[in-house]
């Protein structure tokens, strides 16, 4: 299905809270129908940046337009054509899904029985039929995050804000929101911009990957050009006897440099393309028996290092 | 016409809210019954002092009960919002086409509508116990319309409030001062009566005592004007200048473009 509508183009972008310089001058465009991940650590910059291209927060300076229309001089027109399930949970525990359906869409000019046809047919989409006239405080994190995606539907937008909608869900809902969120840039040609903390949520769902740290996007591409921009593959191994794990890590140190590897492993990011053959024969020629080797290939994780010199896990900290 | 349609679906939202938790409004309801029960008759020999103005203690004091209700329905107006702010469901609804102005008067449903119930149970329970209203139907109608409107100035309050602080405890600090302009006002005794000088000072400069005097002057003097004229006109102000305060003060915390 064509897009709906044009995407956004981001200038320059700025915005500062007192001495805080949180979103610090970012270029963007997103094409519609595309959907953009936006990826980085807590206060990065992403929701800040949601808030200013959904028109809750005005920009300090720069140039932003969404669908066609300046965020700033245009904003009541930009809120026309959006839909955002902002990272706030922002529902009623004292209202059913329904009546929040209902008083969305009847904000939005939506009465009577065409309001009653998308309240039904968007509770079947996010599969809250059954649940849709309990109270919001007996509904689960998983069916509050649907529910926040049905509002956000409820005017037919032709762009989709998403501020990390799957964080604290588990990963079947997850697995279930991003199936939606496809469907909906495949079938409808909505534009999707969505941050989020994880790394797999951007490489499944998103067709461009941009990297936000301390309002700086740091890289931008599809997933797979970004895990080719870092070309190194990581061999893990685990060794029988822990005992072995010096010699073992003087060994695979000729291979690549040393990396993170999971609890009692070793772990050295290639320098070349083919080396697992070359690592096995080495471990054989010492005599060194292993319990488990692993070939993990580049992760938006070995770019985010790669850009920043942390891991998005340990982002909050600060750079040795 | 929308802006109406707009106050109305805010303010439907607000009165489900408040009357699902039953927690919020069944104490504020109780507790100003509860005094006036133990005050009518604790201090009924008030009533053989020489110029006080009835012989029913009751009647005289059941106008404290009226602004009672009225403050503590302004304070769920106010904590409401502050939760609507800390959650970001005011978020959600500056996303949507409603008008600041339908916002304010919409979230403040709630209170009017618990003020306006308050009352009537209030009134109700008066009768019940034997008290006349001296200005009849019509001053009946007139008390109900006082304590809807003292509800709606409170709460304004309440709403700017909870839009400065963001905090529900911000809302709920306002109300030691409110309680305070309750009790340094003419609620125990005339003010002619009261012979300390600085407590009758503070009641004749305290606004609170002439919603007091104008609602009481209805149960027990009939139609005076100028009780009903101050009394009127402080609430009119206390609406305006409240509602103004949450206006300015909503256009700082929603700052959509």
């Amino acid at each position: 299905m064509p897009a709906r509508d044009a995407g956004i183009v981001v200038e320059g972008l700025v915005r500062e809270f007192k001495d805080v310089r949180a979103v610090d001058g970012i270029d963007l465009e997103i094409s519609p129908g595309e959907i953009y991940g936006f990826l980085g650590p807590n206060g990065a910059g992403k929701s800040t940046t949601v808030h200013m291209l959904t028109t809750l927060l005005p920009p300090t300076a720069g140039r932003a337009t969404v669908a066609g229309y300046d965020v700033v001089r245009d904003g009541a027109r930009v809120r026309a054509r959006i839909g955002a399930a902002l990272q706030e949970t922002a529902l009623d525990p004292f209202l059913s899904g329904r009546e929040h359906l209902r008083l969305q869409a009847s904000l939005h000019g939506i009465r009577g029985a065409k309001r009653t046809t998308l309240q039904d047919d968007l509770l079947a989409r996010v599969g809250l039929t059954q649940a849709a006239d309990r109270k919001i405080r007996t509904y689960s994190g998983g069916m509050k995050r649907r529910l926040d995606l049905a509002l956000a539907l409820i005017h037919n937008p032709s762009m989709l804000f998403l501020d990390e909608p799957t964080t604290g869900l588990d990963p079947q809902s997850r697995a279930a929101l991003w199936e939606e969120v496809g469907r909906l840039s495949r079938h409808e040609g909505v534009t999707v911009f969505l941050t989020t903390q994880y790394l797999e949520e951007a490489d499944v769902l998103a067709d461009r990957v941009g990297i936000i740290d301390h309002g700086h996007i740091v890289a931008e591409g599809t997933p797979t050009q970004l895990k080719a921009e870092i070309g190194r593959s990581t061999v893990e191994v685990v060794p029988e006897s822990p005992e072995e794990t010096p010699r073992l890590s003087a060994l695979l140190t000729r291979f690549g440099v040393p990396t993170a590897g999971k609890p009692g492993a070793t772990a050295v990011q290639l320098e070349g393309r083919d080396g697992l053959a070359d690592v096995v024969r080495a471990l054989d020629l010492e005599g060194l028996r292993t319990a488990e080797i692993n070939l993990h290939s580049p992760s938006l994780d070995d770019v985010f290092l790669a850009k920043t010199g942390r891991t998005l896990e340990g982002a909050d900290e600060e750079p040795a | 016409m929308e802006v109406a349609h707009q106050v109305w679906l805010i303010a439907r939202r607000s009165l489900l809210r408040t009357a699902r938790q039953p927690g919020t409004w069944v104490p504020p309801l109780l507790f100003p019954l509860m005094l006036m029960a133990v005050n009518s008759n604790g201090l009924r020999a008030a009533t053989h002092l020489p110029g006080f103005p009835t012989h029913s203690f009751l009647a005289f004091f059941i106008p404290f009960s009226f602004m009672q209700g009225a403050l503590f329905a302004s304070g769920i107006a106010g904590v409401d919002l502050a939760r609507d702010i800390d959650t970001g469901f005011l978020n959600r609804l500056a996303l949507t086409p409603v008008r600041g102005s339908a916002l304010l008067l919409g979230q403040i449903g709630g209170a009017l509508g618990l003020g306006a119930a308050q009352a009537v149970v209030y009134l109700s329970v008066a009768l019940a116990a034997g008290v006349h209203i001296d200005a009849g139907v019509g001053g009946a109608v007139l008390i109900l319309v006082l304590a809807v409107g003292a509800a709606a100035g409170f709460g304004g309050l309440g709403l700017f409030l909870a839009l400065r602080t963001g905090s529900g405890e911000g809302v709920q600090s306002m109300f030691p001062l409110l309680f305070f302009l309750l009790l340094v006002s003419s609620m125990n005794l005339p003010r002619n009566l009261i012979e300390v000088g600085w407590f009758r000072d503070l009641a004749t400069i305290n606004p609170v005592s002439y919603l007091i005097e104008a609602l009481r002057s209805l149960v027990i003097q009939g139609w005076n004007g100028e009780a009903l004229g101050l009394g009127f006109g402080f609430t009119a102000a206390l609406i305006a200048v409240s509602m103004l305060l949450a206006a300015r003060q909503l256009r700082v915390r929603m700052t959509r473009t």
